[in-house]
Order: C-alpha cells, then structure tokens, then sequence
C-alpha cells in the first residue's frame, strides 16, 4: 500500500504534468494560463502534502490544548498563503495582457499573433 | 538604533516602500522619475556604504526584527553580493537618469507613474534577492521583481512587446515553480529555509535521492531565469520590444541576479554535501554554456535588428559567466563574478547607444541605420567602443574577464586548451557581429531620401560616455571587481581547490 | 622634458596630431600643415632618442598596471629604435607624397585618410616601442584596425570586399593565434616583458615550443609568412600613399619587427633554436621567399607585383632571424631598414606613373622612362637594392645574411638567396628594361610629363635615402650590436 499511500504526490505528479503540457502545446493564451494556474496548484499540494504529521492536527493555538497532542507543521502552510498571492498576481497580469493582445491583435492564438509579426 | 547597521534591510525596504508612493502621483511632469531617480540613487548610495564595509569587515549578516537565525529571517552580505548590490543599483540609477527623456517619448505619459512604481518593485525585488538569505524569501522576491519587470516590458512601444511579454511571464513563471519545487524537495529533507543552516543540516541527510531532485528542478528553475541556452527564447524579444530605458536596466542585470542566485545556491548549499556533485554540475552546465556562447554568437552575426543582436550576444555572454563558474575553480569563479561586473557595464553601454539611436531613427533594422556614423558621431562612437569590450580588447573590461576565463581554462590541459579555441573563435564571432553595425553605420551611405536625424540630446550622451569610460575605468584598474571576488572566493570554494 | 615625458609624447603625438587633422578638415592647407607639422615633431621626438640609447640608456615608462605581469608600459631597446627611426622618417616622405598623390587624383574623403594615417603612426611607434608583449599587441590591433578605412578608401564593393579580406585575416590570425599563445606565455612564465635572453627558458621545451612558436608566427599576420600572406595582395585596392605605409613605414615592417622582438626578447635565440621542433620555421621563411618571387613573376599588374615581392622580401627578415649567427642577426635589422627605403621607393613610383598617366599594367610601360625620367630612375634604384645590386642598401643587408648563412654552412639558406635573387632580377629588369630602352607602343590619350612635384620629390628623397644607407649605416649597426650583446 506504499504506491497508494503516497497518492497526494502522485496527483502532485499528474497535475504538474498537465499543467506544463497545456502550457507547452496549448496556443490559445488562456488556456496557457490555464495550464499555468495547474501547474502552480500542484505545487502547492506538494506544499500541503509536506506538512502533514501522522496524527495531528490543525496548529491552532488554543486554551484547549491537549499536552502530548501532535500538530501539523505550520511553515509550508504559510509559504503556501505566500506562493498562492504570487500565483493569483502572476494569474491576473497574465490574464491582463492576454486582454491587451485581444485588443491589439484581435485574436488570443499564438500562431494567428506570430503569423500577424511576420508579415509587416 | 545607528542606521549604519540598519543598511542592509532599508537597501530592499527604500524602493519598496517608496513604489506605492509613486504609483499615486499624477502622471503630469516629472515629478514620477524625478522621485523614483533619487530612491534608485539613495539605494546605490547604501550600495556604496555597504560596499564599503564588507571591504572594511567582511560579510555582514542582519536578523529582521531582531529574530535570531534560522527562525527569524536573515540577510547574508558577502563581497559577491555587494558587487550584484552595486549592478543592479547602478544599473538602474543609470537607466532612469539616461532614460527619463525616452520614456516620455515611448511610453503614454498616463501611465508613466505606474510604471515607474513597478520600476522600483522590480529594483527591490532584485535587490531583496540578492541579500537574501533565505530560500523562500528570494522566491517571493524572485516573483516582485518579476512581476514588476513584466509590466515594465509590456509598456514597451510595439505591440510585439506584448506577445514578448506573454512569453517572458510563462518562461518566468516555470522557472520560478521549479525552483520552488526544488525548496520543497530540501526543506522536505532539512526542515529549513536558510541557505546556510540548509547547508549544515544536508551533511547529515541519508537519503540522497530526493535531495538530487531538488538540485535538478533547482538548476533548471533558475537556468530558465537566467536564460541560459537552451532555455533563453524569451529573452531576446523580451529586451528587443521593451523601452528603451528598461531594456538598458533589464540587460543589465536581472539575469544576473538569476545567476547570483544559482551559483551561490550550488556552491554553499549542494557542493560541499553532495559527493560528486561537482562533477554533475560541470558536466551539466558545460557542454551547455559551450554551446550558448557560440549558438547566441551565430544567431547575433546573422541577426538583423540591432535590439535583438545585442539580445543574442547576451545569451553568449551568459553562456561565459556560468563556464567560469562550472570550472570550479579559483580563477573560473573569479572570471564569473568579474564578468558579471563586467558585462552589467558592457550591455548597459550598448543598449544606451542603440536606445539613442532608436529614439532619433525610431527603428533598429541595421540596414536603415546606414550612415548612422556621420548622423550621430558620439553615439556611434560610443558604441564602437563597448563593442570593444564586448569582444574583448585590452584595455576594457571585457578582455579582464576573458583573460580570467581563458587562465581557468588553461587549467584544464588539453580540453582546456579546446575551450580556449572555442572561446576566441566566439570572441571572433564577436568581432564579426561588431563590425556588421560599425560597417553599416560608418561606411555604409544613408538610405536615399530619408532625412538625416540629429545627434542624440547631451544629456543621454554624457551618460552613455560615462559608463564607455567606466568601461575603460575598470579594464585599466579592476581592483574593486577584483578584490570582491578574491574575497568572495575562498567562502565560495570552501577551502577546495 | 624627462624621457618619460618625451616617451609618453613620442607615442601619442600622431594621436594628437590626428585630432587636429579632424579639427582642421575643413581647411584643406591648413590640415596639411598640421600633418607635416606633426611628422617633423614625431621625427626630431624619436631621432632626439638615438644618442640616449646609443649610449647605453633604456628610457621606461609604465602608463598602467591593469594585473600582476600585466602592464602598459614601453621602454625603448635598439631594434625597437631602429623601427620607430625608419618610421617616423618615413612619415614625412609619405606625407609630402600623401599630399601630392591625393590632390593630383582628386580622392575624396581626405581628412578621414589622414586622421587614420596618424593613427597608425601613433599605433607603429607603440609597437616599436612596447616593453611587453600585451603593449605590443593593443598596438598591433589598433594599426589593423586604423589601416581599414585606408585600404577601404574608395568605398566601392571591390573595395570594400578586400579591406574585408585584409582586416579579416589580420584580425582573425591575431585574435585566433597570437593571443592564444600570448595568454599561454603568460599562464607559462607569469610576466609577459620582453626581457634580453628571453621568459620561456625552463618553462617549456620540445614540440610544444615548436606549436608556441608556430601560434606566434602564423598570428602576427603582417610578417606575410605563407599561408597568411593573402592580406597583401588584398590591400593593393587602396591608394599607393597607403600601399607605401602598408609596405615599408609601418604595417609589415610592425609585423617582421614583431615576430624578430619576440624571437629576441621572449623565446631567447639560444633557447629557441636548441631545442627540437622550431627548425620548420626556417624552411617555411625559405619557401615563402621563393614562392612569392615565382607569383611575383607571373603578375601582369605593377602594384600586384610589388606586393608579392614584399611578401618574398618580409621572409628574408625572419630567415635572417632564425639563422642565429650574430652576423645575420645584423642583417635582420639592417633589411627592414633597406626594405622599408627600397619598396617606398617602388609605390611612389608606380602610384607616380599612376596619377601622371592612369597606367598600372606592366605591358603599358614601355618607353615611360622618356616622359618620367625622375620617377623611372628612382624605381630603377629601388628595383636595384631589392635585387640586392651595391651601392643600394639592399645589398648591405644581403651581404649580412649570405655572410651568416656562410658562416653556418646552411647550404639551404645560401641556394634560397641565389635563386631568389634571380628570379627578383628575372621580374624587374624587364619594367627596367621597357621604361628606359624600348620605345612607347602606344601614343598616351594625353600627352604627360612627371607626376605633381611634392610626389617627384617624395619619391627623389627615399631613392636617395636608399643609396645612401649603402654608405651610412653606422648607427643602425651600432645599435644591433647592442641588441646582440644582450641588452
């Protein structure tokens, strides 16, 4: 059950794959975001999947606390309230310009945007 | 509470602070770059002032808040990064005195103060890599100075810089994820984020495996910021369509910093812990760099915008950078730190000359710059003269990095010798791609009909001399580049040889 | 004035000179002025250094200290003297003729060609003068660089295809070989100061001396030892005043002075030639000479013919390096200094006939002689000293290097001499003999006379200078026994 147990990684593993395979191949520039937003999501599951200790809980600081009670750690959680502000930020200016080449070029398609480059 | 010992936190917090400040002025006058000038100045200033005393003390170290390391955060300065410290400071107080006059004419005066707030996002970002010692914090920086730099060369003139800019945001993007990755991998195995606790705690890690991974979407991360070859596409677009004023900072540096980062983070962190890891790491960047200083050589020789050659010669030059540093050597990371000095003043000079140009032909296709050397003396002077450097004749700073670059090789006997060869024959390849605007702009009449444009204003012109003479300056007396890196060696190397 | 001082001017006046060149454009008399000005300055600065090292003094001067071993600095020894002098000599001719030739044909672009023609004088005098290899070399490039618009002058393709062929090769040997071998001397030795007795002794021995020796020789391009000697012929497009600096004041004699200084001062004859694996450069001097004078013989065009006799000419100066006997170690000198009077002598000449009569193909010379009695009887003695015929100063070189190769029973080098010294004969007796004997086959469109009279003069003075080298030479010896003596 090793193989198994372990599947948040390999979902990690599987997003991350999609995500750089639509920002690879994809020529419509949304979808590129798109494949951008997964591909950052992944990581961020890796993130999440790291700091979860067998047993424990949420790190909340109560008075309620039990003596001997585990917690999960509660650093990669806040790194990843950090990575996903930087993802949103990267997401919107992306999407920003996606928009502005919509009004420059008419068209959201990389190969009609590089098509319209080459001829003057 | 003396401010001395507060400089290495306001070097980052100045320009961070005052960029939502600017962001709220009216876009009317100058008032935008004059307030963003003098911050950019202040931090060259403080660059200075540090510079001064790692000289004095060797590095510095600064706990945020006063939380001790490695629970609060820490800022590491040690002479390689106050050599950054003074490349990115100076490039952009350059950029923006050089620049102010061509950003009005580029960039739709409405936005200018935005813009110019990103502009000091960008430079804290830059900066707050470079005195960071903290894994994640030069991520989060990593992406301010990306993100900020994007919006800067998205303002650019054209609408190509738009589609360059899409291609910059992915490439960056992916690089900065991977290199995330990467930190996750190792905190996974140390449980820290400090670089220098991270490279005490790996010593004692069993299992190798996952820390190897890490190295790898390390590397490629950064590689891909730093466009190395053969990860550079977006860069020559990204420098060719943006403002002429953000092209000079942005050439300038930013890969830099990509570069600073990744070989601090494999020479303190991986190096000493990783058996053979040295040899992974040559064998890997090597054949690479090879190949981008002589691919980025070729493409520069047959390109034909002006822009977009000085793009490619990057990507060479890069190339030369990281083959310094895969040497492993006294003399090759030496070479490294030298010509990423050097380089700063080389590309910043040229990409001021083709700017000036740009602003009185408002093209860059080489074939209507003919007669550019009669129109226009000094800029083409100018430019002649750091493509001098670029080349590498005695007497500039190119060749004192080349001559470093070249005594490492040596080192290496006979396939050392072949990257010799392979060094001059791209220094020639150089020479070539030199010459092709030299030849166009000197010897070459002007295009029949069109009219003959004016020097470029005195101001931009006293600048563009200012760092060809910086060129000279420190071809002549390298001691400051020179004595940084020589301090910075040894912590680097750690007593290898 | 110090001798620093006087150093410090004798390298950067013609740089001086050249910025008041630029600034006086537009005043065509007046620019000229400035030039000549400029050459008798540069001529009474460096002539004012031969009784200081006759007597034994070393002038230095170090400009910069860029890394350890690594300077900018010059010092003037004796056969860098012996260069700067037939330099700085040959500047005034040149420039009188210059000034001639350029308003005779009416060429455009004439400030630009004289503001590099200072340049490379000032880049010819650092070479002379540079007290280590790194010195020597910026200066190198900087007269490669400076002589382009030069060879460029016209500014049509064909032109500009061979200025790109000339700078192309000279570039391309020097950046791709010397500096190789220049940071390899340094990674070797440490220091890279041209020291009497040289640096590499002890350092490196065998074939890999013979493969240093071969980067030198092939990367200092403007000796012409073949295969690289194709630049020459190439240069041939520019202007004779140019072919004449590129001939004899500065540009091949930078490069046989270069390859003689380094044999000199940085491998050390001794060492040098005890060791394995660097005899090939003697045959390779030997087979240049006697190839260039066959290509020589078989060309049509004057200046083409002249250029491949300078490639022969520059081989006799390495040859006469290599032999190693003191004896033609004098010769060594003494030839660049005849060389440098006799080809001067040659391309005024030819670029005399030019301006007078349009004429550059040999078969058009017959009977030249009647309407250009000055210029023919120059030529004729320039032609005579490149034979090697006395009283020409040809001969007094030749005599030293067939005195050496004697001495050595280097039975090679002696057939080398005699056969190349038929074939010269066998490839200017013939102009000789049309120009005075034969009469003109063709009525000329116009009917001319001598060229203008600053090129007459020009060309008159260099012939006599050749003449007179036969009987005053002292000096020029003195000064290479100083050299030999190690010093």
């Amino acid at each position: 059950m090793q193989i198994l147990g372990l599947y948040n990684y390999w979902i990690f593993i599987l997003l991350l794959a999609i995500g750089l395979y639509a920002v690879i191949v994809k020529s419509n520039y949304i979808k590129r975001m798109i494949g951008l937003a997964i591909f950052q999501a992944a990581v961020f599951l890796l993130f999440i999947t790291m700091d979860k200790v067998e047993g424990g809980t949420a790190p909340i600081f109560t008075k309620y606390m039990v003596p001997g009670q585990l917690y999960a750690n509660p650093l990669p959680q806040v790194l990843i309230l950090t990575a996903i502000v930087v993802g949103i930020s990267v997401t919107a200016l992306g999407l920003a310009i996606a928009i502005r080449i919509k009004e420059e070029y008419g068209c959201v398609e990389e190969h009609e945007t590089q098509r319209m480059d080459r001829e003057p | 509470m003396n401010l001395l010992e507060q400089l290495p936190a306001l070097q980052v917090v100045v320009p961070l602070l005052m960029a939502p400040l600017v962001a709220m002025l009216s876009g009317r006058g100058a008032l935008p770059w004059l307030l963003t000038t003098l911050t950019s100045a202040a931090s060259f200033v403080i660059a200075v002032l540090l510079t001064q005393q790692v000289l004095a003390d060797g590095p510095l170290f600064y706990e945020m808040g006063g939380w001790s390391v490695p629970f609060g955060i820490g800022l590491a300065i040690g002479p390689f990064a106050t050599l950054m410290l003074l490349v990115v400071t100076g490039a952009s107080t350059l950029a923006l005195l050089w620049g102010g006059a061509s950003m009005d004419h580029e960039v739709g005066r409405s936005h200018l103060p935005l813009l110019y707030s990103s502009w000091l996002m960008a430079l804290a970002g830059l900066l707050g890599i470079v005195v960071s010692g903290d894994a994640f914090n030069i991520f989060v920086f990593m992406e301010i100075s990306s993100l900020a730099s994007y919006v800067l060369v998205a303002a650019g003139p054209d609408r190509r810089a738009l589609t360059a800019t899409f291609k910059y945001l992915i490439t960056g993007t992916v690089g900065a994820t991977f290199y995330l990755i990467g930190v996750g991998y190792i905190y996974m195995m140390t449980g820290t984020l400090n670089l220098a606790d991270m490279a005490a705690r790996l010593g004692e890690v069993s299992e190798l495996a996952p820390v190897l991974i890490a190295t790898g979407f390390i590397l490629v991360g950064l590689g891909l910021k730093a466009a190395l070859f053969p990860m550079h596409a977006w860069m020559p677009n990204a420098y060719t369509f943006a403002p002429s004023a953000v092209a000079v900072f942005l050439a300038a540096c930013s890969t830099k910093v990509a570069l600073f980062v990744l070989i601090r983070f494999d020479f303190v962190v991986f190096q000493p812990n990783l058996a053979g890891h040295g040899l992974m790491f040559t064998s890997f960047l090597l054949p690479l760099c090879v190949a981008a200083f002589l691919v980025g050589s070729v493409i520069a020789v047959f390109e034909s915008d002006l822009k977009r050659l000085l793009g490619y010669s990057s990507v060479a030059q890069i190339g030369y950078i990281l083959l310094g540093a895969s040497l492993l050597s006294a003399a090759g990371t030496t070479a490294a730190m030298l010509h990423m000095f050097n380089h700063a003043l080389i590309k910043a000079a040229l990409f001021m000359a083709a700017g000036a140009l740009f602003l009185r032909y408002g093209s860059m296709r080489l074939s209507d710059l003919a007669g550019a050397g009669r129109a226009m003396p000094w800029t083409m002077a100018g430019f002649a003269l750091a493509g001098l450097s670029l080349i590498g004749v005695p007497l500039t700073v190119g060749f004192i990095s080349k001559w470093y670059l070249i005594l490492a090789a040596l080192e290496h006997g006979v396939g050392g010798a072949v990257l010799v060869g392979l060094i001059l024959l791209s220094s020639l390849l150089a020479v070539i791609y030199i010459w092709k605007v030299i030849e166009v702009a000197y010897f070459r009449e002007a295009v029949e009909g069109a009219t003959v444009p004016a020097e470029a204003p005195v101001w931009m012109l006293s600048l563009l001399w200012l760092v060809v003479l910086g060129n000279f300056w420190f071809g002549i007396d390298p001691s400051l580049p020179l004595s940084l890196a020589g301090m910075e060696v040894p912590a680097l190397l750690g007593g290898r040889p | 004035m110090s001798p620093q001082m006087q150093l410090l001017l004798a390298v950067f006046l013609p740089l001086l000179g050249a910025v008041g060149i630029a600034l006086a454009g537009r005043w065509p008399n007046l620019r000229e002025s400035v030039t000549l000005v400029t050459a008798v300055g540069l001529m009474l600065l460096v002539w004012s250094f031969l009784p200081q090292v006759l007597a034994g003094e070393r002038p230095q001067l170090v400009l910069a200290e860029m890394l350890p071993g690594l300077s900018i600095a010059f010092r003037i020894e004796p056969l860098g003297m012996i260069f700067a002098c037939l330099a700085s000599l040959l500047w005034i001719v040149n420039s009188v003729y210059s000034i001639g030739y350029m308003r005779g044909n009416n060429e455009k672009h004439q400030t630009r060609f004289y503001v590099c023609f200072g340049i490379a004088l000032s880049a010819a005098i650092g070479v002379a003068f540079a007290q280590n290899l790194l010195t020597l070399f910026i200066c190198y490039e900087v007269l490669t660089i400076s002589t382009y618009p030069l060879v460029a002058h016209k500014g049509d393709a064909h032109s500009v295809r061979q200025a790109r062929v000339y700078m192309g090769i000279l570039l391309a040997t020097s950046i791709g070989l010397m500096l190789p071998a220049m940071i390899w001397t340094y990674a070797l030795a440490g220091t890279l100061e041209f020291t009497p007795g040289g640096i590499l002794e002890g350092h490196i021995e065998g074939p890999l001396l013979g493969l240093l020796l071969l980067l030198f020789v092939f990367g200092v391009g403007k000796a012409a030892v073949m295969p690289v000697h194709r630049w020459l012929p190439a240069a041939m497009v520019a202007p004779t005043p140019v072919s004449a600096l590129l001939h004899a004041v500065a540009v091949v004699k930078a490069g046989v002075f270069t390859i003689t200084k380094l044999i000199v001062y940085l491998f050390g004859p001794e060492f040098l030639f005890s060791q394995t694996g660097t005899q090939w450069l003697l045959y390779a001097a030997c087979f240049t000479i006697i190839a260039a004078s066959v290509i020589a013989l078989r060309q049509t065009n004057l200046k083409r013919m002249l250029a491949y006799s300078t490639v022969s000419q520059l081989s006799y100066v390495v040859m006469a390096a290599v032999l190693l006997t003191p004896i033609s170690q004098i010769g060594t000198a003494l030839h660049i200094l005849a060389h440098g009077f006799g080809k001067i002598t040659l391309f005024f000449a030819a670029g005399a006939i030019y301006t007078a009569s349009k004429k550059t193909e040999l078969n058009q010379l017959y009977g030249i002689a009647r309407r250009m009695p000055w210029t023919m009887a120059a030529f004729t003695i320039g032609a005579l000293s490149m034979i090697g015929v006395p009283p020409t100063a040809g001969a007094v070189s030749k005599w030293y290097i067939l005195g050496g190769a004697l001495g050595t029973q280097n039975m090679l080098v002696v057939f080398t001499l005699v056969a190349s010294t038929i074939l010269n004969c066998a490839y200017f007796l013939p102009v000789v003999y049309r120009a005075w004997l034969r009469d003109e086959d063709v009525a000329p469109k116009k009917d001319h006379g001598e060229a203008p009279w600053p090129a007459v003069l020009a060309l008159t003075t260099t012939a006599l200078l050749t003449l007179g080298f036969f009987f005053f030479n002292g000096p020029a010896l003195e000064l290479e026994a100083q050299m030999l003596a190690g010093d």
